[in-house]
């Protein structure tokens, strides 16, 4: 599994990162996960409001910061 | 209600006198607190549930191919409902001329959106009364307007910076939330929002109810008060760099007008504070030439100058 934080690098898209770094720990899921800063990956997915998770190339959820048990129930 | 149960607490309980300076002070600190507190929570609430139903991705939908005029007012209106924050408006800005949304119609959206937005409409209202916060809705929204259509008669498009044009945006699919997931996604905004705003609003209200207790009656007549031509340019130069505090600066505004400061400069102020910002100015060179970039600040600051004449004149 891939997991792709998109976002130009401001304080809520590191949250994100950390709160999937979060879910993926606890749920003891192994899943590679990066951070995607430049903007013409970003807008490859179409996305317009930061920051945003993507799984396989999937756009799950765009312009929210979700809590590490959300982010557990989307990956589960 | 709460001005009884104010004065209970301040005049009965703590025992000052009604009258004094710290008594009134304290006295309008507490019944201001509470009351912007209750509002801010509730209408942050509601304000974010109906935001969920309106993604940017359905915005620049709605926008794109639109002509100007009708493109531009739409645009302004739908700044209100979509959420925005400066950190997306290079992706926003990005999506949107990339889907064919005109440029000044893409002004028109990002100028509206920071300017008209919840949290300075429930200042405005809790402490100036609805029928100013009605005024800077209409007049925040016909900056927007105007200024997006002034953008789009000067046909900048080639001082966007050429990359734009280039990129390949793809689809990305609408998220259709349910009715709970709304809830939830607005409990934790509300809850977001208010854990970074609320230092700056018991700041402010705190700054504002010292004002109100302690300087002199009329003190800004002279410097702030509409005989004065400039006060309305120093204004809004004074708004830029406070940006994004429009909870914090909102109560000692309030406490200003009441020491002379007058209308059309009030809501002037307000207005640069929130729709012209210098970090907004820095994320938006990564997408705008200078020369547009300096466009669009001069063309909004000339608008709400305007504006700030314009309320002066007539209230």
């Amino acid at each position: 599994m891939k997991i792709e934080i998109l976002g130009t690098g401001c304080a809520k898209c590191k949250t994100l990162y950390e709160n999937t770094k979060k879910a993926l720990e606890e749920s003891g899921k192994s899943a590679e996960l990066v951070k995607v800063e430049d903007i013409p990956s970003i807008m490859k997915y179409g996305v317009m409001s930061t920051p945003a998770l993507v799984i396989n190339g999937q756009v799950k959820f765009s312009g929210k910061v979700a809590s590490p048990a959300e982010i557990a129930g989307i990956l589960s | 209600m709460l001005k009884n149960f104010a004065d209970y607490l301040v005049f009965t309980l703590i025992g000052l006198a009604p009258g004094s300076r710290s008594g009134d002070a304290l006295n309008f600190f507490i019944y201001d607190t509470i009351k912007i507190f209750l509002l801010l929570t509730t209408i942050i609430f509601v304000v974010a549930i109906i935001r969920t139903s309106f993604p940017p991705e359905k915005t620049k939908r709605l926008l794109s191919r639109k002509r100007e005029y009708v493109g531009n007012v739409l645009a302004a209106l739908l700044g209100i409902v979509t959420p925005f924050c400066s950190c997306s408006a290079v992706p926003l800005f990005i999506g949107f001329v990339e889907s064919g949304v005109p440029l000044g119609v893409t002004f028109s959206f990002l100028i509206s959106s920071p300017m008209v937005n919840e949290v300075a409409l429930i200042m405005l209202w809790g402490l100036f009364g609805w029928k100013i916060a009605l005024i800077y809705i209409g007049t925040g929204l016909l900056v927007a307007i105007l200024a997006g259509i002034v953008i789009g008669k000067l046909k900048m498009e080639k001082y966007v910076q050429d990359y734009v044009w280039e990129m390949q945006v793809g689809n990305a699919d609408i998220v259709q939330l349910t009715f709970r997931e709304k809830l939830d996604y607005a409990r934790q905004y509300t809850r977001d929002l208010l854990k970074k705003i609320w230092p700056y609003v018991v700041v402010g209200v705190g700054l504002g109810a010292f004002i109100h207790g302690f300087v002199p009656q009329d003190f800004l007549a002279d410097w702030a008060g509409r005989d004065n031509p400039f006060a309305v340019p120093v204004a809004v130069a004074l708004g830029v760099p406070l940006y994004s505090n429009a909870a914090g600066v909102i109560p000692i505004v309030h406490a200003l007008m009441e020491k002379g400061m007058a209308i059309g400069t009030v809501l002037a102020f307000m207005m640069a504070v929130t729709a012209l910002s210098l970090p907004e100015a820095i994320i938006l060179k990564n997408v705008l030439k200078n020369r547009l970039l300096l466009v669009f600040f001069g063309t909004v600051a000339c608008a709400i100058v305007f504006v700030g004449y314009l309320f002066n004149a007539i209230l």
